[in-house]
């Protein structure tokens, strides 16, 4: 069952890839639309972000108090000022490990 | 005229920069598919049947999370759908290729490749075999992506859980989306998105990963409306 839908995933992604290189004319999306995909990664990865922060293994919210939230201003302060993901992914993580184990 | 050797070895050159966030993030992609207790072969299998490095990981923690396998299929496709846009810019430049070719180049278009060879053909319209330099980009991203995601599997069966690893998922995703922070109007539809995934995160088969990107997306082209 995980395999097929990981091949199904694999020939949706790969539709995304081919569709305007090979099969229509690329004039078939118009600017509006061209406009609006842009918002894409925008508008999907807090979708990942917020529940991976505010909500925990059992699907409850976490307390306002929980490390977690503050590893996560950390990343963000960290990643608008140098603009580099792993340091963003690192600051993030490390400051994660400082509160849960001291 | 370049020839076609070193329209690729430019192309190589061009995205190795990348790479420095590319590895890691390969890494950190086949470890957390591990830590999520997937079997090894299946979190590789997906970096040669998607070879999509955040998309992956979001069809991971969705099944892990108790998503169905429609749902997290659906979600890569919605996550991937940014692709098109790169196929609408880069056809110009692949017309004059046969159908077989545009085949084969449409599996290795990605974000950074996509980044630097439509760079370089802007300034190099000219040039007869353009086409080699998306090669480069791309077989070399493919390349990186392969080792890095092995070795993140491999690594990831060292890694404990008290770490809590998985934690690195939204870490990674604020790095991507990082850039875009700075523009009020993405970080509205950062915030739509971002709230009704709490919102509606008990919905259905994990359903808030589609129900959220399309109520922002709408958001979005409100947004584009008003600007005009």
């Amino acid at each position: 069952m995980t395999w097929l839908s990981i091949i199904v995933a694999g020939i949706l992604t790969y539709f995304t890839r081919m569709t305007m290189v090979a099969l229509v004319s690329r004039d078939m999306l118009g600017d509006k639309i061209k406009a609006v995909l842009a918002y894409v990664p925008s508008a999907v990865f807090p979708a990942i972000i917020f529940p991976g922060i505010f909500i925990n293994d059992y699907g409850q919210f976490i307390e306002m108090d929980d490390p977690k939230i503050f590893a996560a201003i950390v990343a963000v302060i960290v990643g608008y000022f140098s603009r580099n993901i792993i340091a963003t992914i690192l600051s993030g993580l490390i400051s994660y490990w400082f509160l849960i184990f001291i | 005229m370049l020839t076609k050797k070193q329209l690729f070895t430019r192309g190589m050159l061009d995205i190795s920069p990348h790479m420095l966030s590319v590895i890691p993030f390969g890494i950190i992609c086949g470890a957390i598919g591990v830590e999520l207790g997937f079997d090894p072969l299946l979190v590789y299998a997906m970096s040669i049947i998607i070879f999509g490095g955040a998309s992956q990981i979001v069809f991971l923690q969705l099944l892990s999370g108790g998503a169905s396998g429609l749902v997290a299929a659906t979600s890569v496709g919605v996550i991937n759908s940014r692709h098109l846009l790169y196929g609408a810019v880069l056809s110009e430049y692949l017309e004059k290729l046969s159908l077989i070719k545009k085949l084969l180049i449409s599996y290795i278009i990605v974000d950074q490749g996509f980044a630097e060879s439509n760079k370089f053909f802007k300034k190099n319209k000219s040039e007869q075999y353009l086409h080699y330099h998306l090669i480069g980009t791309g077989c070399t991203m493919w390349v990186c992506w392969q080792i890095a995601t092995l070795s993140g599997i491999i690594l990831g069966s060292f890694v404990p859980e008290e770490l809590g690893l998985k934690f690195a998922i939204p870490l990674t995703f604020i790095a991507i989306v990082i850039e875009d922070l700075k523009k009020i109007d993405h970080l509205i539809v950062m915030i739509v998105c971002g709230l009704s995934s709490l919102l509606f995160y008990d919905a259905p088969f994990r359903s808030y990963i589609i129900i959220s990107p399309i109520l922002a997306l709408f958001v979005a082209a409100l947004i584009l409306r008003l600007k005009k």
